[in-house]
């Protein structure tokens, strides 16, 4: 780790947000190829949306596996940007990679249809985020793999994310990612330019964009969290440090908030041995 | 010291499963001893894997266990470095470092410094070791630490103080910060700047074996590196990947590095002990400085 003289604090997030790729790229190719075999499997399945998330995951389950070993599954809404479409599939193309397209929109439809009342965009999101993790995990079982997830650090920090939905996955090479990051290791990648270059969207609703949704910039956001989290900042130095106090304060109350999030269900105790409390086996048990 | 031909044992113990990586330990100790090595070193830990946690319980044995007989039966052809968890007879764990000469175990050395912060956890399931020393061989004097043991310098500077012409360090190092433009391993520039820094200072030989794989998503980085007495690294395995590393240690690198550098002749050890001595008592009365 080169060490950080810049004196700013914005230079010095700026500095420690800079990605030695190549190195990254190494371990995380690695961690794939460690997480999938352990568990006596040789395939990944990803949920590819035409995003530069999934799109990353997907390369470098490639990398990890053989491009084979991967299936790129794309899951498209009738409301999705045809677009992303089209970048699914130019990614999968370039990498190689096994396809399958199933559109969700009568399954997400026959469940809506039911409701009486009439769903927000927020509820509708959800019920789509969800619907593709049904059929994500089918297609593992069916392709004999692993669902690898493409949830990045911003997200799951943020909360940005629906549980059990698009956050779900046996294994996660980018959750410790900033999605600045994410762009980085994708270009180092060579990842298709319409990839690397359009706004970032969950695309559940037509014009949807992660920006304009959060307020904030992905920039802005990585280098706070980044400070906050990584660099054991408080808010106020961060504040004092040329950051617009009522966002710092608006991303530190999303993490708080959101912590629930990225914990597993909590356990009401009663024994002297609880799950994850004081039951401690690690997930690699044995492997 | 007598020229030492050493090997270091960079593998991927599994977790929590002592009988696998016993087989390990025996398959690179027979590879070491083709290759006409009088010492085989693995890292911290290597026969029962790292994060442990509640498995803690389940792998420690006493050190003179059954389980571990085939590796003095092995040690009859090759002196073997390896790690464990040991219970002690009153049942508290203790991480260990241990030698086995001869079919015998030469000596063991219990971590001194158990690491309990950030992702690590080691105080909440184990309990430290109380003494640091050099130890006879039948290659020189010798001394073992692990991991966070060289992270505090006066385990080093003891343990050379004490007479180790050569240090083992056994680590299970987890790789970690890629950011802010590096072109290595947080982690790992630390460690080679350690192992270098001990070798010079204290004027001995710095053999450091760190572990590869995968544990919970945590990478060990590898990268197993001597280091001779005039800081150049004589051998390295590469990162995150599996390797039987081989060096050579001449006695003679030592002797001409203690005559360019009499560091050892003049160490003041009466002044140094007076004044722990005077700190201790001090902290001992509240005095902080």
């Amino acid at each position: 780790m080169a060490s950080n003289t810049e004196t700013s604090l914005q230079g010095r997030a700026r500095h420690g947000l800079r990605l030695d790729t190549a190195l990254a790229e190494q371990i995380l190719v690695r961690f794939i190829a460690d997480a999938i075999s352990k568990f006596d499997f040789t395939r990944a399945v990803v949920a590819t949306s035409g995003g530069i998330d999934s799109a990353l995951t997907c390369a470098l389950a490639a990398r990890a596996l053989g491009p084979d070993n991967v299936l790129a599954l794309m899951l498209p809404y009738r409301t999705s940007n045809p677009a992303s479409r089209g970048d699914a599939e130019t990614l999968a193309q370039a990498l190689g990679v096994e396809t399958q397209v199933i559109d969700v929109s009568q399954a997400v439809d026959g469940y809506l249809e039911e409701l009486d009342d009439p769903t927000t965009p927020v509820r509708r999101g959800n019920v789509m985020a969800r619907t593709r993790m049904i059929a994500t995990y089918d297609q593992s079982e069916a392709f004999d793999a692993l669902v690898v997830g493409t949830s990045n650090k911003t997200e799951l920090l943020l909360g940005y994310g629906t549980l059990h939905g698009d956050m779900a996955s046996a294994v996660n090479p980018i959750g410790d990612l900033y999605k600045t990051q994410v762009r980085q290791l994708a270009a180092a990648l060579d990842l298709p330019a319409s990839i690397l270059e359009k706004p970032p969207s969950a695309d559940l609703w037509q014009g949807q964009s992660d920006e304009d949704e959060l307020g904030f910039t992905y920039e802005i956001a990585d280098e706070v969290l980044y400070l906050l989290v990584d660099e054991w900042h408080t808010a106020d130095e961060i504040a004092a440090g040329g950051y617009d106090a009522d966002l710092v304060a608006e991303i530190r109350r999303r993490v708080q908030h959101t912590q629930f999030k990225r914990r597993p269900p909590v356990i009401a105790k009663l024994s002297d041995r609880t799950i994850d409390r004081d039951f401690r086996y690690p997930r690699d048990w044995g492997r | 010291m007598r020229d030492l031909r050493v090997a270091l044992a960079q593998i991927r113990p599994r977790l929590g499963d002592s009988a696998h990586n016993l087989a390990t330990h025996l398959e690179y100790a027979d590879r070491a001893v083709k290759a006409g090595c009088n010492i085989v070193v693995f890292p911290e830990q290597s026969l029962t894997g790292y994060f442990l946690s509640d498995l803690v319980a389940d792998v420690a044995v006493p050190r003179d266990d059954a389980s571990l007989s085939p590796i003095l039966d092995a040690s009859r052809d090759i002196d073997i470095v390896f790690g464990f968890i040991e219970r002690t007879a009153d049942h508290r764990f203790v991480p260990a470092a241990a030698c086995a000469s001869g079919g015998r175990l030469l000596h063991v050395h219990q971590k001194v410094y158990l690491v309990t912060y950030g992702l690590f956890d080691e105080a909440r399931d184990l309990a430290p070791g109380r003494q640091v020393r050099a130890f006879d061989t039948a290659h020189g004097r010798q001394a073992m630490l692990i991991c966070e043991d060289l992270w505090h310098p006066t385990s080093a500077a003891l343990a050379a103080a004490d007479g180790a012409d050569v240090i083992f360090g056994l680590s299970s190092s987890p790789g970690r910060g890629v950011g802010g433009g590096a072109s290595e391993l947080g982690s790992a520039e630390t460690w080679h700047a350690l192992n270098r820094l001990y070798a010079q200072m204290l004027v001995c030989y710095m053999v450091h074996v760190n572990r590869v794989g995968f544990e919970d998503g945590v990478n060990f980085w590898g990268g197993s590196e001597v280091v001779a007495p005039d800081g150049a690294c004589l051998a390295r395995a590469p990162d995150f990947e599996e390797a039987l590393v081989i060096a050579d240690l001449p006695d003679s690198r030592l002797r001409r590095q203690r005559t360019r550098l009499p560091l050892r002749r003049d160490e003041n050890l009466e002044l140094v002990s007076r004044e722990f001595a005077r700190i201790a008592a001090e902290r001992r009365d509240g005095i902080q400085h």
